[in-house]
């Protein structure tokens, strides 16, 4: 890190000629299903399907899980997996399915669960063989997240679970949930414990999952109802009382500041479909060019314009912050860079498709069930998902909050 | 592609030179002297000024800070770019009052010129002259061809107006044009015809003048028809270092209205607990690393590439650091004063200072709108 102008170590150099190689010849033809933008959109079962085997061919390559442990299934290598991630951006691979499993789950469950457990546990989690879900939000803990309610009692050896989670992406689909709920009612922070949760064999006993439809539509997420579910105690992480603080590791990595690089892939523009690149400013310029805004081209609208570059200047700063934030000389305070990167990446998104619903004017009003829809009416769609994110994950002003306070030394606003 | 360092060019060298100028500044320039020393008096119809600090300046340039960017072939140190840039950073975080900033946008044109006069020139820099720009002409025009100046048989005549730091700068390139296109000239501020006229402005750590030139004998540094295609190159590496003046002035803003909204206390608790004040300074907090980030990119895309076989990349890059930099400035100064509540609306409060020095700078070599018109036009093309 100090000597950020650096080439890659010999390690890295031999493992990206290593990654390229086995890329070449073994990245995924195109698929037969249509693939969504990300992993949180799935809802076709043939799709998850598709990508479970990709992943675990890349796991089984060597390419996922390159800096965790040889014993929990990782490759045992030294910042590796950034290498991997950057070649298979590169050959422009599909995304990996397990998105909560290995950004969330995987680092979480490396530093704070029980020898066997994490050994256990993180290979399938690498293979995308078990995906995983988050159980952190509730009806009454959203940006509040320590108002947790649902509650584990200890009986015997075991823990007895209720409650109500909310928005849990990927629910449906999946093996594991990372949970935090409640342990003691007296206190708020510390009253929190942590566990891995099996909930697909749990279902109907103890376990409901329920679809929850999103605004655009389309299902994606869920609720997960927990009757008396019973969790054993191997399955807990970290101390009794500890949870905020596993917790805390699990955000920071769904933040992009976390001690391990996600595996993550991605780049594979799909053929036949019709739908724009919803997160390509150069995709917003062809739109521009080819839609009519009162009768007249609007990429010729002196506003509208100035609001592209104005976000083409977003992306350009956010690319040079990934790179600035790896020189320490340039550079006042080590969070500052990755604590912004949910709420620029996340608001950078959702900014770029509004500007997609100016450019195309009268147009904007069609949807995907609509063949004049410009672009397959995906930018309409991206910019009413777009809310998933700025609210998810730490809604973008409690981001604002992490920032002033951690960053700038402001006073908590709770 | 072509490849450039992962940091930018920021190396060891850079980092003495960065923190040496933080010390160098925080031992000599605290905003309480500074204001002292340029706000003495708050008269809107006193006489116009150019307050500022020449033994300060002979110590900088024994610091080897104008012989930074200076080629070693002209005798300079002919350190990379994001040298000058860092330099810029501390002394817009001090709104230091010197010829600093027009002294390098002077080296960067004669960069540019490849010619023995305009290394000798480069070499007084190196020594630790003070220069400045004359080429811009009444209308403000950015655009390099365009000038009110003519060069007829070697004197120079005509005018050149908006020149920063003219009175404190001892010599000036002069873009002036004849039959054969732009050419650039060296002449020293006091030569014979060379009429200096102080601009009454709003910034008080600088001073800015129209100056006429009447029949004055000029070395040329650029031949006709050259000029503005070496001020075209240079202009990049300008808008990177006003953009880096800005960044350092923006945190100044930052850091300081941070300060006051922790230690301000009204219905009982520090202002920063409110969200209305403390999410608004995030926001600026986003801005200046987005100008930063860019400016550092800009400046070393200018160093890595002496071809310019990727120029439209850089060009791009240096438009969208002073685009952004310039509406930071905007922004980050309005917050200060507005959080900062009454005692910044006051001339005794340090805020001024900063805003107004931003307010100066935004405008500078072209504001955000003017750079991201021409980014539009290069990005998506000309309008119909």
């Amino acid at each position: 890190m100090a000597d950020a102008d650096r080439k890659d170590t010999q390690e890295q150099a031999e493992f990206r000629a290593y990654c390229r190689d086995w890329l070449d010849s073994n990245k995924p033809g195109q698929p037969p299903v249509r693939i969504p933008l990300g992993a949180l959109e799935l809802s076709d079962p043939a799709a998850l399907q598709w990508l479970q085997v990709w992943q675990k061919s890349a796991f089984d390559a060597g390419l996922v899980g390159c800096d965790y442990p040889v014993e929990a299934g990782g490759g045992g290598r030294n910042n590796c997996q950034t290498i991997a991630n950057q070649e298979m951006q590169r050959a422009k691979t599909p995304f990996f399915p397990n998105i909560i499993g290995l950004g969330m789950a995987a680092p979480t469950v490396l530093f704070h669960a029980q020898e066997d457990t994490k050994n256990a546990l993180l290979p399938r989690l690498f293979s995308g063989e078990d995906i995983w879900c988050q159980g952190f939000s509730e009806p009454g803990a959203g940006s509040d997240l320590a108002n947790q309610q649902t509650f584990a009692e200890k009986r015997g050896d075991s823990w007895v679970i209720n409650g109500h989670k909310v928005w849990t992406s990927l629910a449906h689909f999946a093996n594991w949930m990372i949970l935090l709920c409640r342990t003691d009612k007296t206190d708020k922070y510390n009253g929190l414990s942590y566990f891995v949760v099996p909930i697909q064999t749990a279902i109907g006993k103890g376990v409901t999952v329920r679809p929850l439809i999103k605004l655009t539509g389309e299902t994606g997420f869920n609720e997960v109802i927990f009757e008396d579910l019973v969790v054993e105690d191997k399955y807990r992480l970290d101390a009794v009382g500890a949870g905020w603080k596993v917790a805390m590791t699990t955000l920071s990595h769904e933040r992009g500041a976390g001690q391990l690089v996600t595996p993550s892939a991605g780049g594979m523009t799909q053929e036949n479909t019709k739908g724009a690149n919803t997160s390509s400013p150069s995709a917003l310029i062809e739109l521009a060019k080819t839609s009519y805004r009162n009768g007249k081209t609007a990429a010729d609208d002196p506003l509208l314009r100035d609001e592209i570059i104005k976000i083409m200047i977003r992306q350009e700063a956010f690319r040079q912050n990934q790179r600035r934030a790896l020189v320490p000389a340039l550079i006042d305070h080590p969070m500052r860079i990755p604590l912004q990167n949910k709420l620029i990446g996340t608001e950078f998104n959702q900014d770029l498709a509004e500007i997609a619903y100016d450019i195309q004017g009268a147009a904007s009003s069609l949807y995907l069930n609509d063949d004049n829809a410009l672009g397959g009416g995906e930018w309409q769609l991206a910019y009413m998902n777009s809310f998933g994110v700025t609210i998810a994950a730490g809604a973008n002003e409690v981001q604002r909050n992490i920032l002033g306070e951690r960053v700038l030394g402001m006073p908590k606003s709770k | 592609m072509i490849e450039q360092p992962k940091n930018f060019g920021f190396g060891e060298d850079e980092t003495m030179l960065r923190d040496s100028a933080k010390k160098f500044f925080s031992d000599h320039c605290s905003a309480d002297k500074i204001h002292r020393q340029v706000a003495g008096n708050p008269d809107i119809h006193r006489n116009i000024e150019c307050i500022w600090d020449k033994g300060l300046w002979q110590q900088i340039t024994e610091l080897g800070w104008t012989a930074a960017c200076v080629p070693e072939a002209a005798g300079g140190i002919g350190m990379p770019l994001v040298a000058a840039l860092a330099l810029a950073e501390e002394a817009g975080r001090a709104a230091f009052p010197s010829p600093l900033i027009s002294t390098f946008n002077t080296t960067f044109v004669l960069r540019e010129c490849y010619s023995a006069a305009a290394n000798d020139v480069l070499a007084e820099i190196a020594g630790g002259k003070p220069m400045s720009l004359a080429i811009t002409n009444q209308q403000g025009s950015w655009e390099p061809t365009d000038t009110d100046v003519n060069i007829d048989n070697g004197q120079l005549n005509g005018n050149a107006w908006f020149v920063q730091d003219a009175r404190k700068a001892e010599g000036l390139v002069v873009s002036a044009r004849s039959a054969a296109g732009v050419g650039l000239y060296y002449v020293a501020t006091d030569a014979d015809g060379v009429t200096i006229a102080a601009d009454g402005i709003i910034d008080l750590t600088r001073d800015q003048a129209h100056i006429s030139f009447a029949g004055v004998t000029a070395i040329e540094v650029a031949a006709p028809g050259t000029g503005d295609t070496a001020l075209a190159h240079a202009l990049p590496a300008i808008q990177a270092v006003i953009a880096a003046d800005m960044v350092g002035a923006g945190e100044w803003l930052l850091q300081t209205t941070v300060e006051y909204t922790n230690t301000r206390v009204q219905f009982d608790r520090p202002l920063g607990f409110f969200q209305a004040v403390k999410h608004p300074l995030v926001n600026v907090m986003l801005d200046i690393d987005r100008a930063k980030s860019l400016a550092y990119s800009a400046a070393c895309a200018i160093d890595s590439d002496p071809e310019r076989q990727e120029w439209a990349n850089t060009v791009k890059l240096a438009h969208m650091a002073k685009a952004n930099a310039s509406d930071m400035a905007v922004f980050a100064s309005s917050r200060a004063v507005q959080f900062h509540g009454g005692i910044g609306f006051t001339w005794e409060c340090y805020v001024h200072l900063f805003f107004k020095r931003q307010m100066h700078n935004q405008m500078l070599f072209g504001d955000a709108k003017y750079h991201r018109a021409i980014l539009a036009d290069m990005l998506i093309g000309q309008a119909a």
